[in-house]
């Protein structure tokens, strides 16, 4: 197989596979999650709950009080990365091309060179997340192999596309080639490892505020 | 500086001042260092009078004759031209006056004349289906005349995807079980020149190269000159700021097209072909397709022709959301079902449950 051919079979087959995957497990464990369902409390509700609950979905992207020097690297980098993550994503040119094909919508991006920096500084983020995870003996014992194997789905698409458009180590080809093969590995992934936080996290959320709204705790 | 191709040109009325600029201009167009224009000029000017010219035999297999029209038609009356008379094209179907047994003829003395010294040229694939009968030279199909010509060859050039890497004969299903030049022949250098048709200046520059150094120039991981392959029509397409900027032709008659816009999105495939186009051009550098605004086919690489749409965007792919529908509703149903299993070990745990009353533990 020469790279032409495995660039048109993960543009092809490869990603027909992954987006099938994808969607069929997005949807799996959606259902799974939320026909389990919950018991009915029947006391009487000591605050608007529900009120809660949308609090408490804004209120949690917010850091509380003092834990941003506290714990500097895991706010300030995750901020980074994921808003990172977003915007090469989202707003670089072929990527909007690809889904405008996909679905027809559209809507502007941003210059190559922006997207350049957004995802070098990305990548930086990661790996001091990475490293802070190895160093502090806390999150070291509390990381399983999900972890280390999520972080590393994450950062070879970004890695791999970045290194494709400088055209680094290999040829662009064969680095598009893996890029979008290394897209494709995180789109099987994603539905069935912690990644699925990107769907469930406002939800449980709101169910946490709302719990607590209910017993009178209206966070 | 003196020779028999120096009397040639000024006979021609080219100065010896042409020939020199000529020169430099094709060393520095394979990255050469400025010595090298002089080294050959000096080699080809010095090269040995008309009888002992070195001796190029160019065969022809399962080709469209594209490539020879390609290069006859941009050489003709200019310098490049020239250096054809510098070797000696000894056998080409096309441009030789022999016919029949005075082809064969020619041929064969040639190869009995310089034998392991002669460069072998061949356009088009080598079908090996029937026993090679899909294409015969003289009698003789083209794997055994291959094999019988390159056997005494000092190199081989494969000029075109077809001899390269199989071309359009090899496309899906490759009815004629076409292969390239290097699947058959394994203990000679080769180098790959493919383009459909290649570039006449990528051949000449070759062909001067070999003169100049006896060697083939430096060669990719396809086996093309790294000279002329080194880059990506897409990083030296004049259109590239506008990819930058994000600015795009939608279709071939829009406000994108007629400013020149990037043809990215009109399925160019610039950014994954290795050639020259960008800068050599075609048709003496008058202009090259995407100048004319068309997008890049990607000619040059393998198996171009079954590489996806010509005009789909590279990062446009098949259709993957085809089977949307039925992935959703597959997923959906299995969350569904894991959602009843799930339900009945909740009851089954619900009534296996055992209340423990007061009376237990004062047991």
């Amino acid at each position: 197989m020469n790279e032409i051919q495995l660039l048109t079979w993960v543009r092809g087959p490869g990603l027909d596979i992954a987006v099938g995957i994808f969607l069929l497990g997005v949807f799996w464990r959606l259902f799974e999650i939320y026909s389990l369902g919950r018991k009915k409390d029947l006391s009487a509700s000591r605050s608007a709950a529900g009120a809660s609950g949308w609090h408490t979905i804004f209120r949690r992207s917010l850091p509380p009080e003092g834990m941003v020097k506290k714990s500097p690297v895991s706010y300030i980098g995750g901020y980074t990365f994921h808003i990172g993550l977003a915007i090469v994503v989202f707003l670089f040119a072929p990527h909007i091309l690809l889904i405008h094909s996909l679905t027809g919508l559209s809507w502007p991006g941003l210059p190559s060179q922006f997207i350049d920096l957004a995802a070098v500084v990305t990548m930086a983020a990661m790996v001091v997340v990475l490293v802070d995870r190895i160093n502090k003996p806390v999150k070291r014992y509390l990381s399983t192999f999900g972890d280390w194997f999520t972080w590393a789905v994450t950062f070879l698409p970004v890695l791999t596309g970045w290194m494709a458009v400088q055209h680094l180590l290999l040829p662009y080809t064969t680095m598009l080639a893996l890029h979008i093969l290394s897209v494709e590995v995180l789109l099987v992934v994603l539905p069935f490892s912690k990644l699925f936080h990107a769907f469930t996290l406002f939800g449980s959320r709101w169910f946490n505020g709302q719990v607590n709204g209910h017993k009178g705790v209206a966070v | 500086m003196h020779g028999p191709l120096i009397e040639t040109l000024a006979r021609q009325g080219v100065t010896r001042r042409t020939f020199m600029k000529y020169c430099a201009t094709l060393a520095s167009m394979m990255a050469l260092p400025p010595s090298a224009g002089r080294a050959m000029a000096e080699a080809m000017a010095s090269a040995p009078a008309a009888s002992k010219r070195p001796s190029v035999i160019w065969l022809p297999f399962q080709e469209c004759t594209g490539c020879t029209e390609s290069i006859t038609r941009s050489h003709s009356p200019t310098l490049e031209g020239l250096i054809f008379d510098v070797i000696s094209l000894d056998y080409q179907e096309t441009l030789m006056a022999a016919a029949g047994h005075q082809a064969e003829e020619a041929l064969h003395a040639a190869m009995a004349a310089n034998d392991g010294k002669y460069l072998l040229i061949v356009d088009g694939s080598i079908p090996l289906g029937l026993d090679g009968a899909y294409s015969c030279i003289a009698g003789k199909s083209n794997l055994d005349t291959l094999k019988e010509v390159a056997k005494g060859a000092a190199a081989i050039v494969a000029m075109g995807s077809c001899a390269a890497y199989g071309g359009l004969p090899h496309a899906n299903p490759n009815p004629t079980g076409a292969v390239s030049v290097s699947d058959i022949i394994k203990d000679k250098p080769i180098i790959n020149i493919p383009g459909c048709p290649p570039i006449p200046t990528v051949i000449t520059g070759v062909l001067a190269h070999f003169l100049t150094f006896g060697s083939l120039p430096e060669l990719d991981q396809h086996g093309r000159p790294k000279a002329f392959y080194g880059e990506t029509i897409h990083d030296r397409c004049y259109r590239r700021p506008f990819y930058d900027q994000g600015k795009f032709a939608k279709t071939f008659d829009d406000e994108g097209a007629r400013n020149g816009w990037c043809l990215f999105e009109l399925g160019c495939k610039g950014p994954v072909t290795y050639n020259a186009c960008a800068t050599v051009k075609w048709n003496g550098g008058t202009s090259w397709p995407v100048e004319s605004g068309h997008g890049c086919l990607g000619c040059s690489e393998p198996d171009f022709w079954d590489g996806g749409g010509f005009y789909k965007a590279l990062s446009m792919p098949a259709d993957p959301l085809k089977l949307a529908g039925k992935a959703a509703a597959v997923g959906a149903a299995a969350g569904v079902a894991v959602s009843f299993v799930n339900r009945g070990k909740k009851s089954a745990a619900k009534s296996a449950h055992e209340t423990t009353t007061l009376a237990d533990l004062e047991k």
